[in-house]
Parts: structure tokens; C-alpha cells; sequence
């Protein structure tokens, strides 16, 4: 299907951390291909024919599942939905006993989504399957940060010399970890915007400048970036209340004006409107990437699903 | 209207003048100030006879008990205190009820402060909310609304996760947190400092390293964080060792004490005196020297008056039964001279800990300073009459203090708030 076949140097992808920007290129490259193909009314090919993949979610996501499962399909593959946190684990299976259950069905890819930093790491070790990670606690989300990537790519041109913004938890996200390493490996600069109480400590030696206001945080940047914020840390444990934090990091136009004229708005959802964003940044065509990124996302599954299915032998 | 201050003794901490001179008034504003300034044309002349002429004192804790408490203390009668002790601007802790844990809360106060116009009046935010140390209070909005620094008033933020939390999220705002360095669970039904007199009173203790424990645990915190903190009303010789060592390492970190604390020890407490109850309690001779030491070396940056109004009522019981604190307002300035007269520290010295300093703590820049074109804050003083405290005059509506009877050194004779004279001494 693609040039990049074949040249992609990992049997999985369970972060951003250990590509090189060679490797983030050929998933884009990649990817932007898929972005046609998907954009047609024959949406499907037949390069995956056969395979079996599994999206084993052990955390509700409808968004993720729904993308990776509609990129396998695309693909022609067989692709089976597991949620264990309603099956297995209530029976107090392990994560290994389910991963090598799993491994004994033969599944081609594993797509991992679990409550706990390393544990597609850990699955990775345990099966013959590919996996990718599709979001691992706190740790990497990396097909997140290569759909953002894309995004920005096909509307900027480039990402290296961009100024980013990611805005709000970080401390909680793996969004932002992948997106950083993703983005400075790039060459473009990241800046983390949000309270002390949101900012984990060292995340400058990842490559981010750090600000805890949004005025100088966004002054003058090319992309801003949202986080989510869950109900449960506004409460007072991290941030005093919703109120004082739109008040202070919600991106509102006002906020927005200090960004460079032509910035663009990301969210890699679900938004918490008047919390993290008001709806009418939000909502606003000519800058919110907030539903390319979503078109983005299939198209990205698609490529890592591509390049990491080795061909089958005896032709196809 | 302008006023000429002629024949004062000029005592400015922040610029280091000591001299006699003239400070001429226009309206609510310093407009000349010096050995060789001219008295204007028409201007009433006040004769201070040589006696010290110093900037308001700036008091950085004072409980009021409006709203909810008004039965102990009010704005207007803490400010009438506060006249008569020399003070021209305090902080008011958010410990009232409603705790002041959010914009309107400081608006009353503003409010209330603008209708007696009496003394200048700060408030503090609640560190967390209603006080209770489960989770943060609103900061940012009520640094923005005006709150000068965050604060549990008499309640020690225990929770070492929301402290750092706290510590953390004040960072961007400028405020310090101020605490009350006290372990809970090491002082839960403590009356009185741990040793052998609270044995022989059959009182239970609360032993030194209440406050060094938890001082220490936040100091840690403030090395984690690198946000802004305040120890109040320092006690043991402990906790003024380890604030001058963790501002030996460079940590942005201040402290206060007040007055019983470096002139009374728990000896005072004679037998079961309930006006010497204090939290924290009075401690030992050594602790007493220490916080002395402290002030002297500016290791303990302010002394505040911590006030704490009491009715009589909360006082007359049992002393296990009766409420912790004392009026302080009405002889801040005299009770802090003593460390002038026992040559503890030199007057300038003293007097920075009451004006310049506090007011730096507390982000009030042109507070607490003699300077052309500031506001006309002043305290005319005798440094030497000598006089018997008498509780029974204070003008603090709680008169449980425990230097009724003392003898004190230095008088407060005329306060002036931006021009105004708040106080005149009788006679």
C-alpha cells in the first residue's frame, strides 16, 4: 500500500517514546494517503484481509474504540471489541491470564487501553500479537499525538519552528506526554499551560517551557492545544473550584487574541464546555481543528495498523 | 488642610532616619519630611516635643469577630484597639463566620472598613474552604478581589498533600500562605506548654515539638514547591532554629510572633491564670529567649499583636474550659518596646518588625514607611513614660489580656491615618 511498508523499525507501538522523526514521518505520510481513501465512497481496502484484531479496552472510550475499529474494518480486517472491565477482571483475571487467552486465539493485532501507566508494555511482552497502545494511564497515548500531529501538518505545512501550547492537566494526561515528545522530536516548541497543581515536576527535562498563566503562556503561539479537566480534580484537591479555573486557564476569545491571529484550537475531546473552553472558541470553523482531529484519528490508526501488520506470506 | 509634625524625633526603619526634624501633611499625603523643612504658611503646627514620630505600625494578625462573633470583637472596636496601640493598617484573619472564603467576603469587610474609617483594613483569604483544611479555597479569585495573603486563622492546614497543593497553586499569585505551625494530633487537648508546670497543674500538655514538627514538614514543603510561606506566632526556641536555617539555605520564607511570646513564659500561668491561655501556649524561659533572639536577628521577620478578643465570659471558667488568646491591639507598640529598653535590639530595628516589615510580608509597598508622597500613616510616641497596662481601658471590646498590670516603657500619644488623627492620648 504505501512506500513506508516495510521500513517501519518497531513490531509495536506503545508510545511515542523510542520513534524517531523518520518513523513519525512515515506514519504521516502514510496517514495522509488514508485521508483520501476514507474521503471516497468506497472507503474500503482489502490489505488487512484475514487479519485479526482486537481492541481490548479494560477503560470505557467509545471515541478511541469506535476509530480503531472503524480503521481495521477499512482495512478489511476482522476486528473483535473486548471491554474486560465489565467481563474478566470482575472474575479476578489478571492482566496476563486475559493476554495470554488472548495469545492462544492468534490475534494479529492487540489495541490496549488501560487504566494503568505500562501496562501495554507489559501485554507487549507476554503476546506473539502487535500492539498498540491506546492510551495507558497517565503514561502515552500515541496514536493521539500522531492524529494531532497530522492535523497540524496538512493545515500548517510543517511542524517543525511551530510554537504549541497544551493547556490544563497535564500532570494527568497522557495526551500531553505523548503530544510533547512527539512534537519536540519534531522541532517544534512546546510550552505546558496550567496551575502549579497540574504541572508535573520535571516535565521541563521533556523539552516543555513551563507558564502558569494563560497570557504569557500563549503569547504569540501557533497551535493551543486543550486538555480535559475531569469534575473530581476541581473539587479543591487540585483546583479550587470550576469557577476560578475557566476564570484563569479557560480558553476564551480573550484568551485566544493573544495567540498568534492565525492559531488553531485543539481538543482531543470530550470537551468540558465553560470549564476548559468556552463554546464559542469551541465551536469556532475557522479555527477549531477539533472535528479534523477526529477525521485525522482514523486515518492515523489506519497507517500504525498498516506498518506494523507484517505482509502475509504466500501472497495476498 | 495641611498639618506640620514640628520637633519630632524622625524614626524611619526602611530609609534608616533618626533624627529630629519636621513632617509636613497635605491632606492625606507626606509632602515633606526632614531635619530642614520649612513649616508652611498656614499650616496647623502640632509641637511633638522631641517624642518619636514613626510610621503606623502595620499589624499582620488580628482576629475580628464580625461577621458571627460581634459579641467578641468588631470592626469598628478592633479599630478603635487598634488606634490606641498605634496601628494604622492590619489584616484581619478569614476565621469569622461566615469564614471569608470568597469574593463577598471581602467585600463586606472593604465595606464595613470604608464606613468606620478608622485604621486601614486588610483581609485574608481562607487558605481552604470554610477553614475546614479539605480543600482549597477559591485563591486566585481572592487574590484578585484583594486578599493580602491565605490563611486557616487559628486552624493549622494539617494535611501535608493540600498544604503542598496550596504552597503550589498560591505560587502565581503572589500571596504567602501563612500557617499555624501547630501538629493537630500532637496538641489535640493540650492546655497549656508540656513540662513539669503543666504536671503540677494536673493540665495536660502540649509539648515544643508540636510546632517544630510541623514547621519542619513545611518547610520541606516550600523546598518542594517553591511557594511563599509564613509562620505565625512563633513560640519554641526550635521553631526559630529551624526559620533561621531554612533562610540560611535561601527559602522564601517569613515569620511572626507576638508580644506575650518574648515577654511572658508559662510561669505566668500562675495558678490556672485563664488569660494566659494562648495557643500556641506559653512556652519556657529558653523558648522565650529564643523568639527574642529570633526577632533581634530577624530570623522572626514582624511582630504582629495576634490579637485574639475573648469576653469575659470564654474566661471565667475552669482553665481547661476557657477559650485560648489574648487582646492584643491596645499595647502592641508598648509591649514591643521592651526589647528596645532591655537593649534586646536597637529602636529602628524594633520598630521595622512592626511597620516595614509586615507590610512587605503582606504585599503593601508603601505601607509602613515615612516617605515623600506616601500616605500620612504615622505613630507619635514617648519612648519612656512609663505606665501600668489597665485591661479595663482597652478599647477592644474583650479585655482578656495577660499584661493586666503590667509595667510597660514607651506610650502611644497620636495616631494618624492619611491625615487624620485616629487616637490622641488623654492629657
Amino acid at each position: 500500500m504505501s512506500a513506508a511498508r516495510g521500513t517501519f523499525p518497531h513490531r509495536h507501538l506503545l508510545g511515542i517514546n523510542g520513534l524517531s522523526s523518520a518513523d513519525i514521518t512515515s506514519v504521516l505520510d502514510v496517514a495522509d494517503s488514508y485521508v483520501e481513501q476514507n474521503r471516497r465512497a468506497d472507503k474500503r481496502s482489502a490489505l488487512l484481509r484475514g487479519r485479526t484484531i482486537v481492541n481490548l479496552f479494560f477503560e470505557d472510550s467509545t471515541r478511541t474504540r469506535t476509530s480503531f475499529e472503524l480503521a481495521g474494518k477499512r482495512l478489511g480486517g476482522d476486528v473483535i471489541n473486548m471491554s474486560v472491565s465489565t467481563s474478566s477482571v470482575k472474575k479476578g483475571e489478571t492482566l496476563i491470564d486475559t493476554a495470554m487467552t488472548l495469545n492462544a486465539m492468534h490475534p494479529d493485532v492487540l489495541i490496549v487501553r488501560h487504566q494503568e501507566s505500562g501496562a501495554a508494555m507489559l501485554l507487549s511482552t507476554k503476546v506473539d500479537a502487535a500492539v498498540i497502545n491506546a492510551g495507558d494511564g497517565t503514561h502515552e497515548h500515541p496514536t493521539q499525538a500522531l492524529l494531532d500531529a497530522l492535523t497540524i501538518r496538512r493545515r500548517k505545512g510543517k511542524l517543525a519552528g511551530l510554537t504549541v501550547a497544551i493547556c490544563g492537566d497535564i500532570l494527568h494526561s497522557r495526551v500531553a506526554r505523548s503530544n510533547i515528545l512527539l512534537l519536540t522530536t519534531m522541532g517544534a516548541k512546546v510550552r505546558v499551560v496550567g496551575p502549579p497543581t497540574l504541572v508535573p515536576s520535571g516535565i521541563d527535562k521533556l523539552g516543555a517551557s513551563v507558564f502558569h498563566d494563560m497570557k504569557s503562556g500563549l503569547d504569540g503561539v501557533d497551535i493551543v492545544m486543550m486538555l480535559r479537566l475531569q469534575a473530581e480534580r476541581m473539587s479543591g484537591r487540585f483546583v479550587p473550584s470550576p469557577r476560578e479555573y475557566f476564570h484563569f486557564f479557560g480558553l476564551t476569545r480573550e484568551a485566544l487574541a493573544l495567540a498568534k491571529p492565525d492559531a488553531l484550537i485543539m481538543h482531543p475531546g470530550p470537551m468540558n464546555r465553560g470549564v476548559e473552553i468556552d463554546s464559542e472558541v469551541a465551536d469556532d470553523v475557522g479555527r477549531s481543528m477539533i472535528l479534523d482531529q477526529v477525521e485525522m484519528g482514523v486515518a492515523v490508526r489506519m497507517a500504525v495498523l498498516d506498518l506494523l501488520c507484517p505482509p502475509a506470506t504466500g501472497g495476498n | 488642610m495641611t498639618t506640620a509634625f514640628t520637633n519630632a524625633r524622625l524614626l524611619d526603619p526602611a530609609s534608616g532616619l533618626d533624627a529630629l526634624g519636621t513632617i509636613v501633611v497635605h491632606g492625606e499625603t507626606i509632602t515633606a519630611l526632614g531635619a530642614n523643612v520649612a513649616v508652611p504658611a498656614g499650616a496647623d503646627i502640632v509641637d511633638c516635643k522631641g517624642a518619636c514620630l514613626a510610621p503606623g505600625l502595620v499589624d499582620l494578625r488580628v482576629t475580628i469577630g464580625e461577621p458571627g462573633f460581634e459579641e467578641k470583637e468588631t470592626i469598628a472596636s478592633a479599630s478603635r484597639a487598634a488606634a490606641a496601640g498605634g496601628v494604622t493598617a492590619m489584616a484581619m484573619l478569614p476565621n469569622t463566620d461566615p469564614v471569608i472564603d470568597d469574593v463577598a467576603g471581602l467585600e463586606f469587610v472593604a465595606r464595613r472598613a470604608r464606613e468606620v474609617k478608622q485604621v486601614k483594613m486588610f483581609a485574608y483569604g481562607a487558605a481552604t474552604r470554610d477553614c475546614a483544611g479539605n480543600e482549597l479555597a477559591d485563591l486566585g479569585l481572592l487574590a484578585e478581589a484583594g486578599a493580602v495573603a491565605f490563611s486557616d486563622g487559628s486552624r493549622c492546614i494539617a494535611d501535608p498533600q493540600l498544604m503542598r497543593r496550596a504552597l503550589a497553586y498560591a505560587r502565581p499569585f503572589g500571596r504567602p500562605i501563612v500557617q499555624h505551625a501547630e501538629e493537630p494530633r500532637l496538641a489535640e487537648g493540650g492546655q497549656m506548654n508540656e513540662g513539669e508546670i503543666a504536671t503540677r497543674l494536673g493540665l495536660s500538655g502540649i509539648p515544643a515539638c508540636a510546632e517544630s514538627i510541623l514547621l519542619a514538614r513545611d518547610l520541606r514543603l516550600v523546598e518542594l514547591t517553591g511557594g511563599r510561606y509564613h509562620a505565625a506566632h512563633i513560640s519554641t526556641a526550635e521553631g526559630v532554629a529551624l526559620l533561621r536555617e531554612a533562610k540560611r539555605r535561601g527559602l522564601h520564607v517569613t515569620a511572626d510572633t507576638a508580644p506575650p511570646y518574648f515577654l511572658l513564659t508559662e510561669r505566668d500561668i500562675g495558678d490556672w491564670r485563664t488569660f494566659a491561655k494562648l495557643s500556641p501556649p506559653l512556652r519556657n524561659d529558653e523558648d522565650r529567649k529564643a523568639v527574642a533572639a529570633g526577632i533581634a536577628d530577624g530570623t522572626i521577620d514582624a511582630i504582629a499583636s495576634d490579637h485574639q478578643p475573648q469576653p469575659q465570659d470564654w474566661k471565667r471558667l475552669p482553665f481547661a474550659q476557657a477559650a485560648a488568646g489574648a487582646a492584643g491591639l491596645d499595647t502592641l507598640l508598648s509591649l514591643s518596646l521592651a526589647l528596645v529598653h532591655d537593649k534586646t535590639m536597637p529602636l529602628l530595628d524594633a520598630l521595622r518588625r512592626l511597620t516595614q516589615a509586615p507590610a512587605d510580608i503582606l504585599g503593601l509597598k508603601q505601607l509602613g514607611r515615612l516617605a515623600v508622597g506616601g500616605p500620612a500613616d504615622l505613630v507619635l510616641f514617648d519612648l519612656d513614660a512609663r505606665w501600668t497596662i489597665d485591661a479595663d481601658s482597652f478599647r477592644s471590646k474583650s479585655k482578656n489580656s495577660p499584661f493586666d498590670g503590667y509595667d510597660v516603657r514607651g506610650r502611644v500619644l497620636r495616631t494618624v491615618v492619611d491625615g487624620r488623627t485616629v487616637f490622641r492620648a488623654d492629657g
